[in-house]
């Protein structure tokens, strides 16, 4: 994926009544981990796959998170909540 | 136990509507005094901020026609301040491209339209209006200013072999969702039911073409298919089970358990005027009656299944309806001793005329001077 962006209307948000991370789309809410949660913060459309992984291995004191960054857009890719803002 | 946390609240703003849907899950009695007084804005955004503390997310704005509040602007900056997820439930005529900047600006998230039929001339009939192209306007405003879009087109013996002309226009709109629910019998659906029912053939041959749909478009468009309960042989868990994920809000400030449940004799339903959401979700009687499984009567008590965590023991209103008692088992179940009456209803008579929705008394004296 070039440049990935969240689906039009997919919303990131924090609930503090479940204490939990959550992207919240039409009728529905996908519960996201604290990493996956900081990937799709940076999913903005300009970034690329790599400049996302390479942000997040900056705030992980250097982990290669690649892999990790691909599993997850393609996971999100699949179910249609990121979309590729190059294509 | 503590109650489950609610996801959902569905604001009925207002039962006005340009439209007259035969199918309208609205209650009967919308012209009647109970539904008169509608909710005040201060009312709705207390509600807002008291659900988003109970742990909803979701905010449903329909109605009737919620285009219709005046005050919609700021109901909707309320959901969004709120934290909630909002969506608007339309029929389109008033979601112009200028209405469309204003919700835009001040935070809706997402936009639902209805048709009735994608054929202009059978979508009028059905809603009883002159609305098609005003429908359509409405969806191109919404994909134009970045809206995720839903189509909803509820299903039933007059537009379900229409099914592959529905999903073709949903793809050319440019939806991410399209709502396929098949009737299900509240309201004054019951009254159309002779005029709705499908056909078992029909209902195959829809489902059939969602299935090549799907698997054609991928994840690009998500199309929901429900059936209706009445060809099932185990119920569906209503509103996934009462009171455990939804509180529907009436016009008038009446809190339910589901949009129906006001058919249900000896509930009594609070009043967002005099009480908090937090205190109706966990306190009020009308949502602990039928909530969890404590209350469950045979054959549910003793599911040979062991579903009750699973179906909740399908609809209450729709076991009032056919067995007279709003505890019994939903008698979609084949378990149920009332389920002869659910195979007996699909072969109910045909009669392809409508007994259209309205909010004036079907007995209503002529109008005069001064009254």
């Amino acid at each position: 994926m070039n440049r990935p962006r969240l689906v039009d209307g997919a919303r990131l948000q924090y609930d503090e009544v479940r204490e939990e991370h959550l992207l919240l789309v039409p009728e529905g809410a996908v519960r996201l981990n604290a990493t996956a949660a900081a990937v799709l913060e940076l999913c903005d459309g300009e970034r690329s796959a790599d400049d996302i992984a390479a942000a997040l291995s900056e705030r992980y004191a250097g982990a290669d998170v690649s892999a990790d960054v691909a599993e997850l857009l393609g996971g999100m890719r699949d179910r249609g909540l990121v979309i590729d803002a190059a294509a | 136990m503590p109650p489950p946390r609610p996801y959902t609240l569905i604001a009925e703003l207002s039962y006005q509507c340009p439209l007259h849907c035969p199918y309208c899950s609205n209650p009967v009695d919308i012209g009647g005094e109970r539904y008169r007084h509608e909710l005040e804005t201060e009312h709705w955004t207390r509600a807002f901020h008291e659900a988003r503390r109970l742990g909803v997310l979701q905010l449903a704005l329909t109605g009737g026609e919620p285009m219709l509040r005046k005050d919609l602007d700021e109901l909707v900056a309320a959901g969004r301040d709120a934290g909630l997820y909002s969506t608007l439930v339309t029929a389109g005529t008033r979601f112009t491209r200028e209405r469309a900047e204003q919700l835009k600006a001040a935070g809706l998230d997402h936009v639902q339209v209805s048709i009735q039929s994608p054929d202009p001339e059978e979508n009028d009939r059905i809603g009883g209006v002159r609305s098609f192209e005003k429908k359509i306007a409405a969806a191109r405003a919404a994909r134009e200013l970045g809206f995720p879009l839903t189509i909803n087109c509820v299903l039933h013996r007059q537009n379900l072999d229409r099914i592959e002309e529905i999903l073709a226009l949903a793809e050319e709109l440019d939806a991410q969702r399209l709502e396929l629910a098949n009737t299900q019998y509240y309201g004054w659906a019951v009254l159309n039911q002779d005029a709705l029912l499908p056909t078992r053939a029909q209902l195959e041959r829809g489902e059939a073409a969602v299935q090549r749909f799907r698997e054609r478009v991928g994840p690009r468009i998500t199309v929901l298919w429900v059936l209706p309960d009445l060809y099932e042989d185990l119920p569906k868990p209503c509103m996934g089970g009462w009171a455990q994920s939804a509180i529907v809000v009436t016009p008038n400030g009446e809190a339910l358990p589901c949009q129906a449940a006001a058919t249900i004799p000896g509930l009594t339903f609070p009043n967002l005027r005099e009480h908090s959401l937090e205190w109706i979700w966990n306190e009020a009687d009308a949502f602990n009656r039928f909530r969890g499984t404590d209350w469950m009567q045979e054959p549910c008590r003793s599911c040979p299944l062991g579903r009750q965590e699973e179906d909740f023991g399908g609809c209450r209103c729709q076991a009032l309806r056919l067995t007279g008692d709003a505890a019994a088992t939903d008698p979609v179940c084949r378990f149920s001793p009332h389920h002869a009456k659910v195979v007996e209803a699909r072969e109910s008579g045909r009669s392809d005329d409508f007994t259209y929705r309205t909010m004036r008394r079907p007995s209503r004296r002529p109008r005069t001077a001064g009254v």
